[in-house]
């Protein structure tokens, strides 16, 4: 009896869900977009920034747009339940933020077909209302790679690791590149700090770099820590801002930086739910669409490193340079890409191969 | 002056009153909480408290309230038999991780096999992990003494890298294009390794089962069998427990195991099922929450039933009123634990009376 | 006179700083342990003092006033610990679990506004041409302040507990509360006392995360070291010389982990990772098995609430 119930009150309030409103294709008064992040938004990095694209959404619609979301949601059962609820309570499109909430997106998406789903860095489309979204982060490494490899005087550049992934992989392979092409000299110093954000961790990381003489710091986890440790070299080392700008360790030790910038995305994507021209998508944009962002290269860097730096940008963005362009060997000197050939997207989004030059094993 | 003094017996009033006063003494100070940070305190208390129940939604977030419960409810269950006995496993975190990559581990080793015997095995398996994983402090503490509290928390933070490295090495989905993660369970990419709801929208599933099962049997444990009366008498009066043939060395290596092998079934049906897959972050601080749902409830299996549905009251619904009333989840954080320290405070007047004495007269 | 591509005296120099928040809060936990209390909730206290020293620190502009407001942040914090287990008699750990819940939580809403700022920089003290000596310079006079503030904090304990009336009867309540409590000392108050020193070397802890090691406020910034500063009391066995010897070696082979994959060691990642956690374990368990003489230096009274009759 009791099961029976809850069965039926079940399956009528799904199909209560479903049969709300306007299905895509149709213009829209007024879309609730909703994010779920999965760290909190005083994480001052990945959060931060998809919370500032959140709230671009709302300038831009004003009134026509509601924005919710919810911070530090644990991949898996939470995320899932988080977003039902937010299906539920009316939410016309969902972000979710996180590589880990790819089976949750796909799982809940597939109940409600009527609401969007947009899952940033995953590759799962399920359903035709999941779209999936991200950026070309490794074609700011190969900006910061060049300013790396030129500012360098003991030729020695690190780069503080996360996970064993393929998009960190990428962006120290792209780093690592453009480093060399400038300077054949250099030799990369990769520490895998197995974090997303863990600040005392990310300035021993930092500091035992410095010690090995290492002077320019990337970093592929999300805090300042890096660079706050830069700083107490007195201007011998330099580093990057690294998902937000970072502007406070301008001029130096802070040289440049790569911003996420999630804005444009979630503006295009709640303004085509608005108008009614909302198609599903797997969009991977960079340097060109202003998902990344290059920050201002200071005047640490010497005027010409600049002008070098900044034409790389342009023609990044303007297509007509792929920071994959071979020739391009693997570690072990076997071929990857040929004599002009560029990386096709399916290599590097399951990247999991260092490029010739570079030392040391990925954990595997 | 207020002064306590102890009660003959324990209040069965007050040991049912003051959960009800704590909760009304939290509502209290959140809503000025709520109120500092702008909100409307009653809209906020009735979202976390009521809305979960018995609001729009209720029919979808009960059964997430048992979904949350579950996992909180076994491992609180394990864990509250060796407090009882003074044994404080403090690493259930990691047997929980453990269990879930060994019980994960069989099945994936196993597909694509097709067999109902599958799923049994995993469970052993997970059980098997967080045994092992929990016998290692209880070994080191039988043989060299070493205090388990620290060396169970220390493999917290190993079993975490080893998480790390199954979900980006050897439990890697090799189809996943080198994302980490291991294969699905969940959906029909591998059934006979699922975990799946038992009951559609109920949130039931193994794990929920197992969860309940293990209240009965501990209850009966404690109360009817001779082993439950040892680990009570260990921990009120161990000199008479060693002259009641309390072997202190068996009863460490039991009851730190049971509890292991309790939080690696909660990890294995988890990643079966409502987590579905090895990841990177698939522990979320089950082990840890669990200490508090044991001492909630009193170290008692009923009592830790209740409990973890309170629990999981405050995570569902602050959820909700973080998404919808736009709360910070830090916010939600500070009521939980405010709610945690009027639970533990007020629980004084079960066994204590206070008594008003002029200043000055004893 | 590099080892294996990494230079000793630098990293000697660097793990000395890695290791004082550790070392502030064990050392904190020692006292409030010796007087027979376990409060779980250092992390929790590690985390409100550093918010609380780095707003005070900004809002100032004075590394000091945030030391004292970061210490100050802890104590407070500990009080709420203190009330319920002393005067309320709630389970110690429990509640010093809930505290941390609370202290994660409290330190995300007091730093809302508070992310990107730089704080003060904590000076170096001036020791001249001493600083330029080789090996000894960097070691021994290349630091900030609280490095050696840090250092004489741990002789301090020290010396009250071994030799001075207040530490005597520290012991004796942490040793046995019932005696203690014969004998006319108010073993509540004494602990309460204990409890909000232990609060106060957890925040100024704290507050050396979010002042010198990072110098920034982020969220959950304390990324569990208060946990690893309770390890450290148990690996001291309650000595604390022992807590400065722990806190060195810990916050040395989480440097020297770091360091050896940045020289390029081939030992894999994950092994060098997980090292600082299995190295704990095998001193703890040398140290305790030999001849069990080290762990009976546990309290007698630890995590037992004392409710006098009259």
């Amino acid at each position: 009896m009791i099961r029976r119930t809850l069965m039926t009150t079940a399956a009528a309030g799904f199909a209560l869900a479903l049969g709300g409103t306007a299905m895509a294709g149709e213009p829209m008064d007024h879309v609730k977009a909703c994010f779920v992040y999965v760290g909190p938004i005083g994480d001052g990095g990945w959060t931060f920034q998809h919370h500032q694209g959140a709230l671009a959404v709302q300038e831009t619609y004003g009134d026509k747009v509601e924005i919710q979301w919810q911070e530090s949601v644990p991949e898996g059962a939470d995320a899932e339940r988080v977003l039902t609820q937010m299906a539920l309570g009316g939410c016309n499109i969902i972000f979710t933020t996180s590589f880990g909430y790819m089976d949750a997106t796909n799982a809940v998406a597939a109940k409600f077909s009527n609401v969007m789903f947009e899952h940033a860095t995953g590759f799962k489309r399920d359903s035709a209302n999941v779209s999936t979204y991200n950026a070309r982060f490794y074609e700011g490494r190969a900006i910061e790679g060049l300013i790396a490899g030129r500012m360098t005087k003991s030729n020695k550049i690190g780069y503080i690791a996360s996970f064993p992934i393929p998009e960190v992989v990428m962006g120290i392979n792209s780093y690592f590149h453009h480093a060399k092409q400038v300077n054949p000299d250099v030799e990369l110093t990769v520490i895998w700090a197995y974090t997303w954000f863990d600040p005392a961790k990310e300035a021993d990381a930092a500091k035992a770099m410095i010690e090995q003489g290492v002077d320019v710091v990337a970093s592929h986890t999300d805090s300042t820590a890096p660079l706050a440790e830069a700083a107490k070299s007195n201007g011998a080392v330099i580093g990057f801002g690294q998902a937000s700008d970072m502007a406070e360790y301008k001029p130096s030790p802070r040289v440049a930086s790569i911003i996420d910038n999630w804005a444009p995305y979630y503006v295009k994507r709640v303004g085509a739910l608005l108008d009614g021209s909302y198609e599903q998508v797997d969009a991977w944009e960079g340097i060109s669409g202003g998902e990344v962002l290059i920050g201002e290269i200071t005047e640490a860097v010497p005027a010409e490193v600049k002008a070098e730096a900044e034409a790389l940008r342009d023609a990044i963005a303007a297509g007509s340079y792929h920071p994959f362009t071979g020739p391009i060997n693997k570690q072990d000197g076997s071929p990857w890409l040929a004599e002009g050939q560029t990386a096709p997207d399916g290599d590097l989004l399951g990247m999991g191969f260092y490029i010739e030059g570079v030392t040391g094993d990925i954990p595997q | 002056m207020l002064r306590l003094e102890k009660r003959p017996i324990p209040s069965r009033f007050w040991l049912y009153a003051t959960p009800v006063v704590a909760v009304l003494l939290t509502m209290i100070a959140g809503g000025l909480l709520f109120a500092l940070l702008g909100k409307n305190p009653a809209t906020v208390i009735k979202t976390i408290f009521w809305d979960p129940l018995f609001g729009e939604f209720a029919w979808y977030l009960r059964g997430q309230l048992l979904v949350k419960a579950g996992p909180l409810i076994l491992i609180a269950i394990g864990l509250s038999l060796g407090f009882r006995a003074g044994i404080w496993n403090i690493g259930a975190e990691g047997q929980y991780i453990m269990g879930a990559i060994c019980g994960a581990g069989v099945g994936l080793a196993l597909y694509p096999t097709e067999s109902r015997l599958i799923f049994p095995v995993m469970i052993l398996a997970g059980a098997l992990g967080g045994w092992a994983w929990a016998m290692i402090p209880a070994i080191l503490k039988t043989r060299f003494n070493t205090n388990e509290i620290l060396v169970s928390l220390m493999l917290v933070y190993v079993a975490e890298t080893i998480l790390a490295k199954a979900s980006t090495g050897f439990l890697r989905n090799p189809e996943g294009a080198g994302f980490p993660g291991s294969r699905s369970f969940s959906g029909s990419s591998f059934p006979a390794a699922s975990n799946p709801e038992l009951i559609a929208g109920s949130g039931l599933h193994w794990g929920g089962v197992f969860a309940l099962l293990m209240g009965v049997a501990a209850y009966i444990l404690l109360q009817r069998h001779i082993l439950g009366f040892q680990i009570k008498l260990a921990g009120q009066a161990p000199r008479a427990a060693r002259f009641h043939g309390v072997k202190p060395e068996r009863l460490v290596l039991l009851c730190m195991g049971l509890s292991g092998a309790l939080a690696g079934l909660a990890g294995m049906f988890e990643v079966t099922g409502p987590a579905g897959k090895i990841s990177i972050d698939f522990n979320v601080g089950y082990g840890f929450t669990a200490i508090i749902v044991a001492f909630l409830g009193r170290l008692n299996p009923l009592g830790i039933v209740l409990a973890g549905f309170i629990m999981a009251l405050t995570y569902v619904g602050g959820e909700m009123a973080a998404t919808n009333l736009g709360l910070p989840s830090a916010a939600i954080q500070v009521f939980q634990g405010m709610l945690l320290f009027f639970l533990l405070g007020v629980d004084v007047l079960t066994n204590f009376r206070i008594r008003t004495t002029l200043l000055g007269v004893k | 006179m590099d080892i294996g591509g990494i230079n000793p005296v630098i990293l000697v120099a660097s793990l000395m700083v890695a290791a004082v928040p550790i070392m502030l809060a064990a050392l904190g936990e020692l006292v409030v342990e010796k007087s027979g209390v376990l409060n779980l909730g250092v992390e929790g206290m590690m985390i409100v003092g550093a918010i609380c020293g780095f707003i005070a620190a900004v809002g100032t502009q004075s590394p000091v006033a945030g030391f004292a407001a970061g210490a100050a942040g802890g104590a407070v914090l500990s009080l709420v610990f203190a009330f319920l287990t002393q005067v309320m008699l709630a389970n110690q750990v429990a509640t010093g679990l809930a505290l941390t819940l609370f202290g994660l939580g409290l330190s995300s809403l007091m730093g809302q506004g508070y992310n990107g700022i730089k704080p003060p920089v904590t000076a170096k003290v001036p020791f001249g041409p001493l600083a330029e000596i080789p090996v000894l310079g960097p070691i021994v006079f290349g630091h900030d302040w609280m490095v050696y503030a840090s250092i004489a904090l741990v002789a301090c304990v020290w010396w009250v507990l071994r030799a001075t009336r207040l530490g005597l009867i520290i012991r004796a309540v942490g040793e046995s509360h019932e005696a203690a409590h014969a004998l006319g000392y108010k073993v509540n108050r004494i602990r309460l006392g204990c409890i909000a020193f232990g609060g106060a070397m957890a925040g100024l802890g704290g507050a050396y995360v979010s002042l010198v090691r990072v110098p920034q406020w982020v969220d959950g910034i304390t990324a569990g070291a208060g946990w690893i500063a309770l390890a450290i009391v148990v690996f001291a066995s309650w000595r604390p010389w022992r807590v400065l010897i722990g806190a060195y070696l810990f916050g040395g082979i989480s440097v020297l982990q770091l360091n050896l994959q940045a020289a390029g060691s081939g030992i894999p990642v994950e092994y060098l990772s997980m090292s600082p956690y299995l190295v704990t374990i095998v001193v703890l368990v040398i140290m305790s098995s030999g001849r069990g003489r080290a762990s009976l230096n546990a309290p007698a009274s630890l995590g037992q609430n004392f409710h006098a009759a009259r």
